[in-house]
């Protein structure tokens, strides 16, 4: 999947995270502030990068400003906000296992 | 038989309801992508849902996923994620035609197939919400086996009614042809939401009437408003050892090899009995035996 634009998804509510995701010429930058940062900080990083990995988005600036989301909840925002990016609506559902 | 005293209302676009909602011990909840989710945010309240779903664990709760109407072409893509996410049931707005289960019917099978899910798996409900949707309620209520319930959607009746909400006057006649149709068909009956948060009073009377009519539950919108609906549902301590009395002498009668049971010198009829098991399974299953002792 091709970054296109900057898109976002998310909110600032509690329990939420913003995602923003930019086009970059190579590799995955992840800037993050996050209420929860010395706690979460590396989790909430990896959901990002793996649910990117997961779209096969390889280029892409993201920035993310979390207020305690849980890994679900990053995970949603992370693949809503690189779709919007991307200017895709080939969503691919998994049957839950 | 199936609790759905209680069914609450959660944002699809709100992850901290989402989170929290298993807590407050309804009976089923019911996250929504229609009317609570902005046009704008469509596509993310379904990612959400669909996350929230395939992640976290709501025990025994019954999961409802409220799609979009079909005919918005938002509401097949909703169902092409949340049935992959296998919620228990489906809950499709505004149904004005048995044609229109059907057809939502036959894309939750089509995506049943291709996802590998048993067919038949995902249950549907139909919330009715116009006229023509309640003068057809019987033909709904009797459209599809996997229907587990149908529920009125009083905001949109009462609007295509030319009337307002009032005190309850505007929904007789809606109640009355939705109970019946669904208790004809055998399926559960769901009531509208109250509004008013703040007004417990008008809550608990309004649950009080719907419970009198027949209603399995009701639709609520606030976690506040589940204790005092699930205190209307459960039966009197009265009625409930009456019901134990009635369900001792059918046993003594029984042990007798007498096929006509009394009780206080009057003979139990079948519909007593069938009243007196239900009151008990309803008490049973609200966790309150502690009368027994």
């Amino acid at each position: 999947m091709k970054i296109q634009k900057a898109a976002q998804a998310g909110t600032v509510e509690s329990s939420d995270i913003i995602v923003k995701i930019e086009p970059a010429d190579a590799g995955v930058e992840v800037v993050l502030t996050s209420s929860v940062m010395q706690q979460y900080g590396k989790q909430i990083e990896k959901v990002i990068r793996e649910t990117l990995s997961e779209l096969g988005v390889d280029a892409a600036r993201v920035e993310a400003i979390d207020k305690g989301a849980l890994d679900c909840t990053v995970k949603a925002r992370t693949q809503a906000a690189a779709y919007r990016a991307a200017e895709s609506t080939d969503y691919e559902w998994r049957t839950k296992a | 038989m199936k609790l759905r005293r209680s069914m609450m209302f959660v944002p699809g676009n709100n992850p901290g309801m989402i989170k929290d909602a298993g807590i407050y011990g309804a009976d089923c909840i019911m996250f929504d992508l229609e009317d609570s989710v902005a046009y704008t945010e469509k596509d993310t309240a379904r990612f959400l849902v669909y996350n929230a779903l395939t992640t976290l664990d709501y025990g025994d709760t019954e999961l409802v996923v409220r799609i979009n109407d079909l005919s918005t072409g938002l509401g097949i893509k909703d169902l092409e994620a949340i049935v992959r996410a296998q919620p228990d049931v489906i809950r499709l707005p505004k149904t004005e035609t048995a044609q229109d289960v059907i057809d939502c019917e036959r894309e939750i099978e089509r995506i049943e197939r291709e996802a590998g899910i048993p067919v038949g798996k995902t249950g549907m409900m139909a919330a009715i919400e116009s006229a023509e949707g309640v003068l057809n309620a019987q033909a709904i209520a009797k459209s599809s086996k996997r229907l587990i319930g149908i529920a009125l959607g009083a905001e949109d009746y009462v609007t295509d009614l030319k009337t307002t909400r009032s005190d309850g006057t505007e929904l007789f006649f809606a109640r009355g042809m939705i109970l019946n149709a669904a208790r004809a068909a055998g399926i559960d009956a769901l009531d509208t939401v109250f509004s008013d948060i703040n007004n417990e009073e008008g809550f608990i009377a309004e649950a009080t009437v719907i419970k009198k009519m027949g209603f399995s539950g009701k639709s609520i919108i606030n976690p506040r408003q589940i204790e005092p609906l699930h205190k209307v549902f459960m039966p009197s301590e009265k009625d409930l050892k009456k019901a134990q009395a009635i369900m001792d002498a059918i046993a003594e009668a029984n042990a007798r090899g007498s096929g006509v049971a009394s009780l206080k010198g009057k003979m139990i009829d079948k519909p007593v009995v069938l009243r007196a098991q239900y009151l008990l399974e309803l008490a049973r299953m609200a966790n309150r035996e502690s009368w027994e002792a």
